[in-house]
């Protein structure tokens, strides 16, 4: 038994669950998972970078229409988080989400405060998953280039 | 390895999606080489060139339409991982053009186009996934192919209006595998029941296969001797000006809380040395 990749794989296993018992992803990665094969090894990968692509392309437009007090384009900035809330949903990435529902509530009223505060919390919660989701992928990549299989891992 | 446009990760047999990104499109060429142009090079090169491949009678071909990049390779993969072709397009008017209902002239062409089921996206800009239903059941080429309505909202006003309208069914975002499975097994029995006869139909008729006890959903179709791949309508290159997503007049409801963590399926996994994302 090689324990260079049971070790690795272990720590994999950990990692992920981590991630999940603190509400960084919800079911929908799992979702995301299954669709990934030997076909396709980097199917997740390839989506949640175009995802965390998006929200930067996103964030950066909502906060070009909320820089100006006297003429905030809340339109755009509903249109920026319902779309921002669609993809993270899409993706499992769960505290994203959470962030945009409370945008919304912020924009719906037009308080353009409350949408600043937002916007900032998600900026950071989507390059704090961005960031634990490369360790998660450079773990796979570890432990594929060990010669080892990926874990399939149940989340409870 | 399959073949993936770089740009849009998509691999669709045919491809035409619109990346918001950086405005290029993916199409399959003649050969299966799938290539990603910008919008200019379409132009200059001229989307006829660029033909996919004739479907195969036995693979259900869906039309997916959504206006999110990743919720596009989300269904797609979804889609393809349950056998089906899958054309993905950005927009209504897209998915218009694609089906030859953008115009009032009646094209012959568009006779060969074999589309399965139509799976869209609900709240879009421009023309909604309930607009894009109301056009499809009312053209008389298309009315018989189920339309699947996807919305991240679970408004009842909005479910019912889309049955009322003709929708096959309505999926609540995010799709989960087990929701596109469901859809295809509905399929597959249809699917099977009206290729049951393979013959070919005269070039000038269309007709439903009246033998079998009549299907939800008919290929009418019409098919001529040679092996020319039928002529699809060059996809409008330039994607339509974003505006802000229209006003829904139903009460939005937060979409539900996701089920809780289930048991993870089996995934098999070779060795293979998979690059980084970078």
């Amino acid at each position: 038994m090689n324990t260079v990749v049971a070790k690795l794989q272990r720590q994999f296993q950990d990692y992920l669950v981590s991630l999940y018992q603190q509400g960084f992803l919800d079911n929908q990665f799992t979702e995301l998972r299954k669709l990934q094969d030997e076909g396709t090894p980097d199917f997740v990968a390839e989506v949640v970078s175009l995802f965390f692509d998006d929200c930067s392309k996103l964030i950066n437009s909502m906060s070009r229409s909320l820089e100006r007090p006297e003429n905030v384009d809340f339109k755009q900035v509903d249109s920026g988080v319902h779309q921002l809330k669609g993809s993270s949903s899409s993706v499992g990435a769960r505290r994203v989400k959470n962030v945009c529902i409370s945008f919304k509530e912020c924009c719906d009223v037009q308080n353009r405060e409350g949408c600043l505060r937002c916007l900032q919390q998600v900026d950071y919660e989507y390059k704090m998953l961005k960031t634990k989701l490369q360790d998660l992928f450079n773990l796979e990549q570890q432990i594929v280039q060990a010669g080892g299989a990926i874990p399939q891992v149940n989340i409870n | 390895k399959e073949n993936r446009c770089e740009l849009c990760f998509s691999s669709l047999l045919p491809c035409f999606v619109s990346s918001p990104l950086s405005y290029y499109y993916s199409s399959m060429a003649k050969d299966g080489g799938v290539s990603c142009l910008r919008s200019s090079e379409m132009l200059n090169v001229g989307i006829g060139g660029m033909e996919p491949p004739p479907l195969d009678l036995d693979e259900v071909h869906v039309l997916a339409v959504d206006d999110s990049l990743v919720d596009r390779i989300v269904i797609e993969r979804l889609l393809r991982i349950t056998s089906c072709k899958v054309t993905a397009v950005d927009s209504g008017w897209r998915a218009l053009e694609f089906l030859g209902l953008d115009n009032d002239k009646a094209s012959d062409e568009f006779d060969k186009l074999k589309v399965d089921m139509i799976i869209t996206d609900y709240c879009m800009p421009g023309m909604t996934g309930y607009e894009l239903l109301k056009k499809i059941k009312e053209s008389s080429s298309f009315r018989q192919v189920p339309v699947v309505i996807m919305s991240s909202e679970n408004v009842l006003t909005r479910i019912d209006r889309c049955l009322e309208e003709g929708a096959e069914d309505f999926l609540l975002k995010p799709v989960k595998l087990a929701d596109v499975k469901r859809l295809r097994s509905c399929l597959t029995g249809d699917v099977k029941l009206s290729n049951g006869n393979k013959r070919k139909l005269p070039e000038d008729s269309v007709s439903v296969d009246t033998s079998l006890p009549p299907p939800p959903l008919s290929l009418t179709f019409s098919t001529n001797s040679s092996d020319s791949s039928p002529p699809l309508s060059p996809v409008e290159v330039f994607s339509s000006p974003l505006s802000s997503p229209e006003d829904d007049d139903d009460v939005l409801t937060s979409s539900p809380e996701g089920s809780p963590m289930s048991e993870e399926s089996p995934i098999r996994r070779q060795k293979m040395g998979s690059p980084g994302l970078d």
